[in-house]
């Protein structure tokens, strides 16, 4: 091993940096957990901070040997080396997802026959935040338009449902289309007057749009109910009901099929009909991006005065892409309604705008696949700490933290084919 | 006399407050290589932008084949015959080349795509080399050819160039006004707008020089070459 190492292990620097981490972790633990209040008094607690500090210097000491050792230093470079942006394949190539996404489809419909009631309610979130993630990536990742008020067409998907229900008697099916329509037109709206602005002034006006939409559907107390929310009816299939008995002497789903009665079918249905929506998302996701709009957009982010010169008509291009962003919203909300079975406003507030584009950044901008990585993880992960639930907010901090050091440009750096012109096929 | 393609009358440009251009007119023939030299700031830039309608006119008019376009989208100017080089190249740094050329056949679609592509390539054989690369790793020269080919791709009437030599290599300077050169013989039309001055009016067949958002001088390429305010302006007095 050690002809592998050029130059020795450095004992004094690994001691330096663990020194250095203890008066850190000494400054940050001293204070939280040295300082322990009793009533109108506090006690010291140095034996604690002790551990703690004494825990980091040995682990900092350990990870700084370990760094110095050939191996430590392939992983050192590997985080380095990620610094260009899109990574350009040649257009022949094949992608390891040819076998990975057929598996992961077996998997996704095997599943939920040996899922609990819980496990099944978590992924669909999960999917729902993929169909959020993969609309703002479209705006955020691929034009380059930053939206902190994405919620608000989530928002404008999910009281389509509850209201459309309570004021016209429409059902889930009827409203699933028409979400994704007033979600659309609703972008449009947002996007007339924006177009001008870039970077930092979208995001002020379009975190304000957000802000807009929640604050109305919280007062406006006679129309949607302001803060006690909305009853959202549960899906139906074929007008068939889920639940135990049918409502208006109708036939319930269990009894028409001859089945016992399932509590978990609703979320069953739900789960099916949702990775469906997703799967024909990502499909219809992954064919514009290759088509001349999804070119288009890339271009504009790249360079906006150039797609002007190339004869481009950015007010489309701009448009259809928050068009498109919020469509795919609208139906992320109609299937959250459903799902919860009530909606209120708390369920939209900027910090569902800010999980929705720490997703797409996590998962690199413009990048299917780490978008869907990142929903999964963003979503399963809390759940999956619900016993650290008072720090889920810390470990999110830190983990992007983690992120942006070493991977700024996203879990999965954005690659994509390379684009060869078709031949002889006119348009 | 075939036409004119291009004719501006009188034409104003304000940036706020600022007149950029002033009472600016100008003819541009079919087939000729006509060239716009002029020292920073001057407007020359000003003038191709205004041409497609950014910044707007806030006088005169602008002519393009008889048709008036001083109010039209800069998108309709672009898909009907006119192709700009911007200045500072700004081709699309995380596209290949060929995906940088696609782009330039949005006004067109992509009909001829194949042909055209051939024919970039042999204009300019470098880019043939590097066609898979992004275009963000490729060196000053190549990203200009790059940014010419692209305006070329959408087959123009009338090509529009905004300093094709800043910031390169006196050689590649040298190749690229050959491109030019050659490209001008085929009778593409070109408006040249330069800096260097000593290229710009050996190609050109007519020659404006502009100062301070007007047009001081007019002639032809070699009349100009050889005026003494032309030579001592922007030739270095030799």
């Amino acid at each position: 091993m050690s002809a592998a190492i050029n130059k020795p292990i450095d004992i004094k620097k690994s001691v330096v940096d663990s020194i250095l981490a203890g008066l850190i972790s000494l400054i940050v633990f001293g204070p939280i957990v040295g300082v322990v209040l009793d009533g109108y008094s506090f006690n010291l607690q140095p034996a604690r901070v002790g551990w703690l500090v004494a825990i980091v210097m040995v682990g900092r000491f350990v990870l700084s040997l370990f760094l110095q050792t050939a191996r430590g230093l392939k992983i050192l470079q590997g985080f380095e080396s990620t610094g260009s942006g899109v990574h350009v394949l040649p257009p022949d190539y094949k992608s390891r997802l040819r076998w990975i996404v057929p598996l992961l489809i077996v998997i996704a419909i095997v599943f939920p026959f040996f899922a609990n009631k819980y496990i099944l309610t978590v992924v669909i979130l999960g999917l729902i935040y993929v169909l959020l993630g993969l609309g703002l990536n479209i705006v955020v990742g691929l034009a380059g338009l930053l939206d902190l008020g994405y919620v608000a067409f989530y928002a404008i998907g999910a009281y389509g449902l509850a209201l459309g229900y309570q004021y016209l008697g429409l059902g889930f099916w009827s409203v699933l289309p028409l979400a994704a329509i007033a979600a659309a037109m609703a972008g449009c709206i947002l996007g007339f007057p924006v177009l001008r602005m870039h970077g930092d002034y979208l995001a002020i006006v379009t975190l304000g749009f957000g802000e807009i939409i929640r604050l109305v559907l919280n007062n406006w107390l006679s129309f949607t109910g302001g803060p006690n929310g909305m009853p959202v009816p549960s899906p139906t299939f074929f007008g068939l009901e889920f639940g135990r008995v049918a409502k208006d002497g109708g036939v319930p789903f269990h009894q028409f099929f001859g089945l016992d009665y399932n509590p978990n079918i609703k979320f069953l249905f739900i789960y099916i009909v949702l990775f469906l929506v997703v799967l024909l998302v990502l499909y219809i996701k992954h064919r514009l991006t290759r088509m001349p709009i999804g070119r288009a957009w890339e271009a504009l982010r790249e360079d906006e005065i150039a797609c002007r010169a190339m004869g481009l008509n950015h007010v489309l291009v701009k448009l259809s892409a928050f068009t498109l962003g919020a469509s795919t919203a609208g139906l992320a909300g109609v299937f959250f309604a459903s799902y919860q079975g009530f909606v209120n406003p708390s369920s939209f507030t900027f910090f569902e705008s800010a999980l929705i584009l720490a997703i797409v950044v996590l998962g690199g901008m413009g990048s299917t696949v780490g978008v869907v990585i990142a929903a999964f993880v963003l979503t399963v992960a809390p759940e999956l700490l619900r016993s650290f639930a008072e720090y889920r907010v810390l470990l999110f901090g830190v983990l992007m933290v983690l992120m942006m050091i070493w991977r700024p440009r996203g879990l999965i750096r954005v690659s994509r084919v390379g684009v060869t012109p078709r031949k002889g096929v006119a348009p | 006399m075939t036409g004119t393609i291009l004719e501006l009358k009188e034409l104003d440009v304000h940036y706020g407050p600022i007149q950029a251009l002033k009472k600016v007119s100008m003819h541009i023939e079919e087939g000729e290589t006509v060239s716009l030299i002029g020292s920073n700031g001057a407007g020359k830039s000003t003038l191709l932008m205004s041409i497609f309608g950014q910044p707007r006119a806030s006088g005169g008019q602008i002519f393009y084949q008889g048709v008036d376009i001083t109010q039209k989208s800069s998108h309709y100017i672009a898909s009907h015959g006119i192709a700009q080089s911007p200045e500072g190249r700004r081709v699309f740094p995380d596209m290949t080349v060929e995906e940088n050329l696609l782009m330039g056949t949005i006004p067109i679609g992509d009909k001829h795509v194949d042909e055209d592509m051939q024919r970039m390539f042999e204009l300019f054989p470098r880019l043939k080399e590097r066609r898979n690369q992004r275009a963000m790793t490729m060196s000053g020269g190549e990203q200009q050819m790059l940014a010419i080919a692209r305006a070329l791709m959408s087959r123009p009437k009338l090509l529009l160039l905004d300093e094709p030599s800043l910031g390169l290599a006196p050689i590649v300077v040298k190749q690229i006004f050959a491109t030019l050169r050659e490209l001008a013989t085929t009778g593409m039309t070109i408006f040249l707008v330069e800096q260097n001055a000593n290229h710009a009016l050996r190609l050109s067949d007519r020659a404006y020089v502009m100062v301070n958002g007007e047009i001081r001088l007019t002639g032809t390429g070699k009349e100009l070459l050889s005026n003494e305010e032309v030579r001592n302006a922007y030739l270095g007095g030799h």
